[in-house]
C-alpha cells in the first residue's frame, strides 16, 4: 500500500518531496482540488473510500499521516 | 444595537466591568445574558428564530451523541457474541439513525433560512408574487441568521462525524450559537476552535484587553472613515450615465468600500471578543495581495469558504456517486475525466454560495464567474508552470505585481455584480470599458459631483495608504506586537490620532446608519 500511495502522490504532485513535507495542508501546499483528486485516485487504485469527515488537515499533512488513515480505513 | 453607537459602548463597558469583577466561573453565563440582551435590541421578533435553531441543534446533537454511546456500549457488551459482519451491520444501523436525526435538523433549519431569505429579504419580490402579507414582510431577515445558522449546522455535522462532543448544557450551546460579537456578520467559528476560550475562565489581562481595543479602533477607522465615506461616491457612480472609465473607478471604489466595510466589521468583532478573552478565527488575510482567484478565496471571508469546503464541497466531491463517476470518467477521458467530481463539486458549491447571497440572477452570475475562473486557473496551472520554467522573467518581482494587479481587477469585475441586479446593465457597463475612454472625468469636475469634496478625497487617500501600509507591516507579523517595540510616546500618539480620526473624520451624515454593514444583509 505504501509504495502505491507514494506513486499516486508523485503522479498528482511531482514537484513535492513527500518524504520531507509535514505541512502539506497547513502550509498550503496541497489545495482542495489536489485532495479530491487524491481521494478519487486512491479509490480507483487502492479501493479505499475516504469519507468527507476524514478530509481534515491532520490526515493529509504528511504522506505518513495519510498512510495511517488508509490503514485504519482498510481495517474497518 | 449598532457597534458604532453610544448604547453599545455603555453596554460593552458594563459587561467588561462585570465580566472581570464577578467570579470568573460565571463569565460564560454573563456572555450568554449579554448576547441575548444584544439580540433583543435588534428586535424581540427575531428571537424565536435564534431559540429554535438553538433548541433543534441541542436536541439533534444530544440524540446523535446518546445514540452513538448506546451503540458503542452495546457492541462492547456483546463483543464476544457478535460476528464481524453483525458488528458492522449494527454500526451502520446506528449511524443511519444519527444521519436521519442530523438531516432532519439540517433540513428544517435550512428551510427556515431559505424561507426567510426568499420572502423577507426582498419585500418587493414577495409583494410582486402576492403570496404574503405586508405586516409579516416588515420583519426583515433576522439579524445574523446566516451566520449563527452556519455555526450551529457546522457543529451538528461535526457531532455526527464524531469530531465534536455534544454539549449537555443547553445554555452553553445557546452561548455558542449566539455569542454577540459574531452575530452581526461573522466570523463563523468551528465549535472545536471556539470551545476552550468561550467557556474557560479569563483573568484580567491588560495586554489582551489593550490589543482588543486597538483592533476595534482599527475596525472603526476602516468602517467609518473609509467605507462609509466612499459609499457616497459608490452610490452616485452607479448611475446610468457613468460608463467606461467612470465604471472602472466605480470598481476600484467598490473594492475599497467592500474590504474596508467587511474587514472593518470583522476587526471590531474579533477585537470585542479579544477584550473578553475569547479568540475568534481570522476572516481576512490581505486578500488584495492574492496571485489568483483560488488564492483570493483562501484569503477573503476565510471562515465562510472553509465552511463551504468542509460541509458542501468535500461531501459532494468524495461521495460514492462522484467517485463512481470519476472511475468511469477516468476510463473514457483520462486525467480530465477523473477530475469530474472536482468540477461538479466546485460548480455546486459556488452556485450554492451565490444563491445564499440572495435569490437574484446577479448573485448566480457571481457564483458562476468565480467557479469558471477558479477551474480554468487550476487547469492551466501545469501550463503556467511549464511557461514559468522556460521564461526567466517569471521569477521577478514585476511578475508578482502583475499577478496581484490582474487578480485584483478580475475580482473587481466579479464583486461589482453585487451592485447590478439587472444583468444587462452589468454587461453593458463592462462592455463600455472597451469603447468609452472618458479619462477626462478625472479633471473636468465630475469627481466632485459624486458627493465627495476635495477634503474627502484626501482623507480617503490617507485611509487607503494607511490600510496598504498596515497590510505591508502585517507580512512581518502582528502589527500590534510590532507597535509595542516603538517608544510609548509615539505609540500613544498614533492611537490618539486614530481615535480622533474616527471621532472627527468618521462619516456621520443625515440618515447615517453605522450599523448597516454591507455583509449584515446576508
Amino acid at each position: 500500500m505504501e509504495s502505491e500511495l507514494r506513486e499516486i502522490l508523485e503522479e498528482i504532485r511531482p514537484d513535492i518531496n513527500f518524504d520531507a513535507e509535514t505541512q502539506l495542508i497547513d502550509g498550503g501546499i496541497l489545495d482542495s482540488f489536489d485532495i479530491v483528486t487524491l481521494v478519487a485516485e486512491i479509490n480507483a487504485r487502492l479501493d479505499i473510500a475516504i469519507p468527507a469527515e476524514e478530509l481534515i488537515p491532520e490526515n493529509f499533512n504528511s504522506a505518513e499521516a495519510l498512510l495511517e488513515l488508509l490503514e485504519r480505513l482498510d481495517e474497518e | 444595537m449598532s457597534f458604532a453607537s453610544v448604547t453599545f459602548f455603555v453596554f460593552l463597558g458594563i459587561l467588561i466591568i462585570l465580566y472581570y469583577a464577578l467570579p470568573h466561573k460565571i463569565q460564560w453565563v454573563l456572555l450568554l445574558v449579554a448576547s441575548y440582551v444584544f439580540y433583543l435590541f435588534a428586535g424581540w421578533k427575531y428571537l424565536p428564530f435564534l431559540v429554535f435553531t438553538t433548541i433543534s441543534t441541542y436536541l439533534g446533537t444530544n440524540y446523535i451523541s446518546r445514540n452513538a454511546e448506546a451503540s458503542k456500549a452495546y457492541l462492547e457488551r456483546e463483543k464476544d457474541h457478535l460476528s464481524k459482519e453483525d458488528k458492522k451491520a449494527y454500526r451502520a444501523q446506528a449511524k443511519k439513525r444519527s444521519r436521519i436525526a442530523m438531516i432532519l435538523v439540517l433540513v428544517v433549519n435550512i428551510a427556515i433560512l431559505f424561507f426567510c431569505k426568499a420572502l423577507l429579504v426582498d419585500p418587493f419580490l414577495s409583494l410582486a408574487k402576492g403570496n404574503t402579507s405586508l405586516s409579516f414582510l416588515t420583519l426583515g431577515l433576522p439579524m445574523g441568521m446566516s451566520f449563527y445558522m452556519f455555526q450551529s449546522l457546522g457543529y451538528l455535522i461535526d457531532v455526527y462525524r464524531d469530531k465534536a462532543k455534544a454539549l449537555k448544557n443547553p445554555f452553553k450551546l445557546a452561548l455558542f450559537v449566539s455569542f454577540f460579537p459574531q452575530l452581526v456578520q461573522g466570523p463563523i467559528s468551528q465549535f472545536t476552535e471556539l470551545e476552550e476560550s468561550l467557556f474557560s475562565e479569563h483573568a484580567f489581562d491588560r495586554k489582551q484587553i489593550a490589543f482588543g481595543l486597538q483592533r476595534m479602533l482599527w475596525g472603526f477607522f476602516k468602517k467609518m472613515v473609509v467605507a462609509d465615506r466612499i459609499a457616497v461616491a459608490v452610490q452616485a457612480l452607479q448611475g446610468e450615465e457613468y460608463r467606461g472609465f467612470a465604471f472602472f473607478i466605480l470598481m476600484i471604489f467598490f473594492a475599497i468600500q467592500l474590504y474596508a466595510d467587511f474587514s472593518g466589521g470583522i476587526d471590531i468583532a474579533i477585537g470585542i471578543a479579544q477584550v473578553l478573552g475569547v479568540k475568534l478565527p481570522e476572516n481576512f488575510n490581505r486578500p488584495y495581495f492574492s496571485r489568483n482567484i483560488a488564492d483570493f478565496w483562501r484569503r477573503w471571508h476565510i471562515t465562510l469558504f472553509q465552511w463551504m469546503k468542509r460541509y458542501i464541497f468535500y461531501p459532494i466531491s468524495v461521495s460514492k456517486p462522484m467517485l463512481n463517476l470519476s472511475l468511469k470518467g477516468r476510463k473514457k477521458f483520462g486525467r480530465f475525466g477523473m477530475r469530474i467530481p472536482v468540477y461538479i463539486g466546485t460548480f455546486l458549491t459556488w452556485m450554492g454560495t451565490g444563491i445564499w447571497h440572495g435569490f437574484h440572477w446577479h448573485f448566480i452570475l457571481w457564483g458562476f464567474l468565480n467557479c469558471i475562473f477558479i477551474v480554468v486557473s487550476e487547469e492551466l496551472t501545469p501550463a503556467y508552470e511549464k511557461f514559468h520554467s522556460r521564461v526567466s522573467f517569471s521569477n521577478k518581482k514585476g511578475y508578482d505585481i502583475f499577478q496581484i494587479i490582474r487578480t485584483f481587477l478580475l475580482m473587481n469585475l466579479i464583486q461589482i455584480t453585487d451592485l447590478f441586479p439587472r444583468l444587462s446593465e452589468y454587461f453593458g457597463k463592462v462592455a463600455s470599458l472597451t469603447y468609452v475612454f472618458n479619462f477626462h472625468i478625472l479633471w473636468d469636475g465630475t469627481m466632485t459631483k459624486l458627493g465627495l469634496t476635495g477634503t474627502d478625497y484626501i482623507i480617503l487617500l490617507c485611509g487607503v495608504v494607511l490600510m496598504f501600509a498596515v497590510s505591508m507591516i502585517q507580512r512581518k507579523g502582528s502589527v500590534r506586537e510590532q507597535m509595542l517595540k516603538i517608544p510609548c510616546v509615539i505609540r500613544y500618539g498614533i492611537l490618539f490620532i486614530m481615535i480622533f480620526a474616527v471621532i472627527l473624520l468618521g462619516s456621520y451624515g443625515i440618515g447615517y446608519d453605522a450599523s448597516a454593514f454591507i455583509y449584515n444583509q446576508f
